[in-house]
C-alpha cells in the first residue's frame, strides 16, 4: 500500500524552566491511502504533541523538533517553510480539535470561516465558495445550511459545531485529516452520529484518517490500524484485531483489562495499573512502563527494548518477546520476587 | 425487602433563567436501599448532577419530599439540617477545582470535622486525619502537602478521604472518575467498591460512561430533559431496555472489541438534546423517538412498573 504519510524517528522536546521535557521520543508510523490509524494513550503520553508537530502547529519556542523526518506524499515536511506550510495546512492535511467550542472563532459567523480556507487555497470567488461551503454543510447533515451559514458559532449546539468543523476541515479535499479527539467533548449518542459520518465521508472522499483518542471503543469502531502511545514512545502497533485479539505488550493488556464491558460479568474485577506514567523531565532509561508493569525483568529497568515482529503489520517494543524471555520467566529474575 | 435508606418523591428543581424557567429536574422518584450503588445516567444537561445536588440539598429543592429516617429532611431548620448532614457527603467531579489549593491536605480532610466539632485536641484530629489517608491509599507525609502537588486520581483519593470524615451513610458521586485517565479510573472505582464493603456505605453514582455505571452500580435510573425516563436492577436494564432512549443510548456506546462493533446494529437518534427551559407538555424524548405516536405530544407519559422493579415512562411499552 502506498503511504500517505511517513513519519521516521520523531522526537518532540520542550525547553521549560525547569528543563527539557521530552514529549515525543523517537516514533515511527506511516498512514496509508484511504486508511484510518488510531493513535491510542492516557494525557501525558505525547499523541496531541505529535499530531501538532505533524501539522506544524506547535508553538517555537518553547517546542523544538529535536530529530526525525515527516514525510508527506514523498516530501519532507520539516524542510519546509511556514509559507510552504500554509500552503499544506487545511489544504492537503487539515485537522479536527477537540473543543469545537475554543476552536471556532465566535466573533465570526460561521459561513466566513468556511469560506475563508476555500478562498484562500482554491482561489474562488466569494459566491463560489459560498456554495460551495453550504454543500459542505450539506454532507455533514447541518439542517438548513443556507440560513446556518450565517449564523454564529454559540448558537450551534455541540455536535454541530463539531460537524461544523468537520465541514471546515474537509472543504479543501485533503488527504489527511488528524481528528484530536474528535469527540471527548459530546455526548454519546452525539459521539456515535459523528463517528458514523466520519467513516462515510471516508468512504466517499477517500481519504486517510488519523484519529487521536483514550477511548479503546471508538478505536474498535473506526480503525484500521493502532499505534498504542507510552510516555512519548510508541509501545505496540498492528492491525485493529491484532492489538485487541492478540496482545503483545503489558500495558496494551492492562490498558484493556481497565475499562469495563457492557459485555462483562459484574464479579469480574477491574484490573487497575498502579502508580503515574514516568516524568519526562527525567525519560527513564529502559522501558518507560518498567514501574508499573507486573511483568517487569531485571533487564527491563536499565536496558530499552526494541522492536519485535510478531507478522509484518505487528510489532512492539518489549523484552518479554525476546527468546531469552521466557527462559526468564519460569525462572528468577522477575521484579519483586 | 428492607426498608429504603433514602426515599426521593416527586422531587422538582427549577431555575429562573431570561426567557422562562429552566426545568433542570421535574418530578423524579426513586428509593435507595442501604448498602446499595445507584447509578444514575444520562447525557450532559439531562439533570443528573442537579438531581444529585438537590437530594443532599446543596440545592433548595423547588417542590417534593427526601425521606431519610422516616422524616422529610427538607422541612429542617439550617440547624437540625446540619445535624443530618453529617449522614450525607459528596464527592465532585473535578479533583482540581474542588480542592482549596491553599489549604492543606490535612485542613482539607479536618474540614468537615471542624464543622461538627468531633474531636478534643488537635493530636485527635491529626489521628484522624491519618486514619483517613490510610484508608484511601494515601501515605502519612501527604497531609502537610497541598493539592498541586498530587496527581489526579490521587486528588479524587483527598476528595473521597474528606468525604468519609464523618463516618456518613450516604455518599453522592457525582462523576467522581470523568476527569481521570483510564488506568486511574480503574484504581478510583475499585477503591470505592472496597470502602463500601469495609463501612457499609450507599452510593449514588453519577456518570455519563454507561459501561462504568454498569460495573459499579446494583440499580440504574436512565434521566434526559428532568424526567426519569427508566429504572431497573443494572443486569435488567442493559440485556432488556424497555425505553426507546435507554435502547438508543446503549447501542451508542462504543465496545472495545472489533469483532462485536462490526456486526452491532445502532439506533441512531437524530438531532440533539431540546432546551429544557420551559419544555412542552408530553413525553420529553418525542421529537428524538422513533416510535412516536400522537398521544406522546399531548400527554406526559407516568413513570410506573412495566414488570417486576422494572420501571419506565413510555406510552408505548
Amino acid at each position: 500500500m502506498e503511504n500517505v504519510l511517513e513519519v521516521k524517528n520523531l522526537k518532540i522536546s520542550f525547553q521549560t524552566f525547569f528543563g527539557e521535557v521530552e514529549a515525543v521520543r523517537g516514533i515511527t508510523f506511516s498512514v496509508g491511502k484511504k486508511e484510518t490509524l488510531a493513535i491510542v494513550g492516557e494525557s501525558g503520553c505525547g499523541k496531541s504533541v505529535t499530531a501538532n508537530g505533524i501539522m506544524q502547529l506547535l508553538p517555537m519556542p518553547p517546542a523544538f523538533f529535536k530529530g526525525g523526518e515527516i514525510f508527506f506524499n514523498g516530501e519532507n515536511l520539516l524542510k519546509k517553510s511556514e509559507k510552504q506550510m500554509q500552503g499544506i495546512r487545511g489544504n492537503k492535511i487539515s485537522m479536527v480539535f477537540q473543543d469545537p467550542m475554543t476552536s471556532l472563532n465566535p466573533t465570526m459567523k460561521i459561513g466566513y470561516q468556511i469560506v475563508e480556507g476555500l478562498m484562500k487555497h482554491n482561489k474562488m470567488s466569494r459566491e463560489e465558495a459560498r456554495n460551495k461551503s453550504i454543500e459542505m454543510l450539506e454532507l455533514v447533515a447541518v439542517p438548513q445550511p443556507e440560513k446556518r451559514i450565517n449564523q454564529y458559532p454559540h448558537e450551534f449546539s455541540g455536535g454541530m459545531r463539531q460537524r461544523v468543523m468537520i465541514a471546515l476541515a474537509m472543504v479543501c479535499n485533503p488527504q489527511l485529516l488528524i481528528a484530536d479527539e474528535p469527540t471527548t467533548a459530546l455526548d454519546v449518542t452525539v459521539q456515535a452520529q459523528i463517528l458514523e459520518l466520519m467513516k462515510g465521508l471516508k468512504e466517499k472522499l477517500g481519504m486517510s484518517i488519523i484519529i487521536i483518542t483514550h477511548d479503546l471503543g471508538i478505536v474498535a469502531d473506526v480503525s484500521d490500524r493502532v499505534a498504542v502511545m507510552y510516555a512519548g514512545q510508541i509501545v505496540e502497533v498492528g492491525l485493529t484485531d491484532e492489538i485487541f485479539s492478540s496482545t503483545k505488550h503489558p500495558y496494551t493488556r492492562k490498558l484493556l483489562a481497565s475499562v469495563p464491558r457492557l459485555d462483562m460479568n459484574k464479579n469480574e474485577t477491574l484490573h487497575s495499573i498502579d502508580g503515574t506514567p514516568p516524568d519526562l523531565y527525567v525519560p527513564p532509561k529502559g522501558c518507560s512502563f518498567y514501574d508499573r508493569c507486573t511483568e517487569a525483568m531485571k533487564i527491563c529497568k536499565d536496558n530499552m527494548p526494541g522492536f519485535y515482529e510478531h507478522s509484518s503489520t505487528h510489532q512492539s517494543r518489549c523484552w518479554l518477546n525476546h527468546p531469552m524471555a521466557q527462559k526468564a520467566n519460569s525462572q528468577e529474575g522477575r521484579k519483586g520476587q | 425487602m428492607t426498608e429504603p435508606l433514602i426515599s426521593a418523591r416527586n422531587i422538582k428543581k427549577y431555575f429562573d433563567v431570561k426567557g422562562g424557567k429552566l426545568k433542570a429536574v421535574d418530578g423524579i422518584s426513586f428509593d435507595i436501599y442501604p448498602q446499595e450503588t445507584f447509578g444514575l445516567v444520562g447525557e450532559s444537561g439531562c439533570g443528573k448532577s442537579t438531581a444529585g445536588r438537590t437530594i443532599v440539598r446543596l440545592y433548595e429543592p423547588t417542590e417534593g419530599e427526601l425521606i431519610f429516617n422516616g422524616q422529610n429532611i427538607y422541612n429542617l431548620t439550617p440547624k437540625e439540617m446540619q445535624e443530618v448532614r453529617r449522614n450525607f457527603q459528596m464527592i465532585f467531579q473535578d479533583p482540581y477545582a474542588s480542592l482549596n489549593p491553599r489549604m492543606t491536605v490535612e485542613d482539607i480532610v479536618a474540614e468537615p470535622l471542624d464543622i461538627h466539632q468531633t474531636y478534643k485536641n488537635r493530636a485527635e484530629r491529626s489521628d484522624r486525619v491519618i486514619e483517613l489517608l490510610r484508608l484511601v491509599g494515601l501515605n502519612d507525609e501527604h497531609a502537610m502537602r497541598f493539592p498541586h502537588e498530587f496527581s489526579g486520581g490521587q486528588r479524587q483519593r483527598v476528595g473521597i478521604a474528606r468525604s468519609l470524615a464523618l463516618n456518613p451513610k450516604f455518599i453522592v458521586c457525582d462523576e467522581p472518575i470523568s476527569a481521570l485517565d483510564v488506568s486511574i479510573q480503574a484504581q478510583v472505582v475499585n477503591l470505592l467498591k472496597e470502602l463500601q464493603d469495609e463501612l457499609g456505605l450507599t452510593y449514588m453514582f453519577i456518570a455519563h460512561d454507561l459501561s462504568m455505571v454498569r460495573y459499579i452500580s446494583d440499580r440504574v435510573g436512565v434521566m434526559y430533559l428532568g424526567h426519569m425516563m427508566e429504572l431497573a436492577e443494572s443486569d435488567e436494564l442493559y440485556s432488556n431496555p424497555l425505553h426507546p432512549y435507554t435502547k438508543a443510548l446503549l447501542s451508542a456506546i462504543p465496545i472495545p472489541d472489533p469483532e462485536i462493533q462490526k456486526n452491532r446494529k445502532r439506533i441512531m437518534l437524530e438531532g440533539d438534546v431540546p432546551s429544557p427551559i420551559d419544555p412542552k407538555e408530553g413525553c420529553r424524548f418525542v421529537d428524538r423517538c422513533h416510535y412516536a405516536i400522537g398521544r406522546c405530544r399531548q400527554e406526559t407519559p407516568v413513570f410506573e412498573e412495566k414488570s417486576a422493579n422494572h420501571f419506565a415512562a413510555c406510552h408505548i411499552i
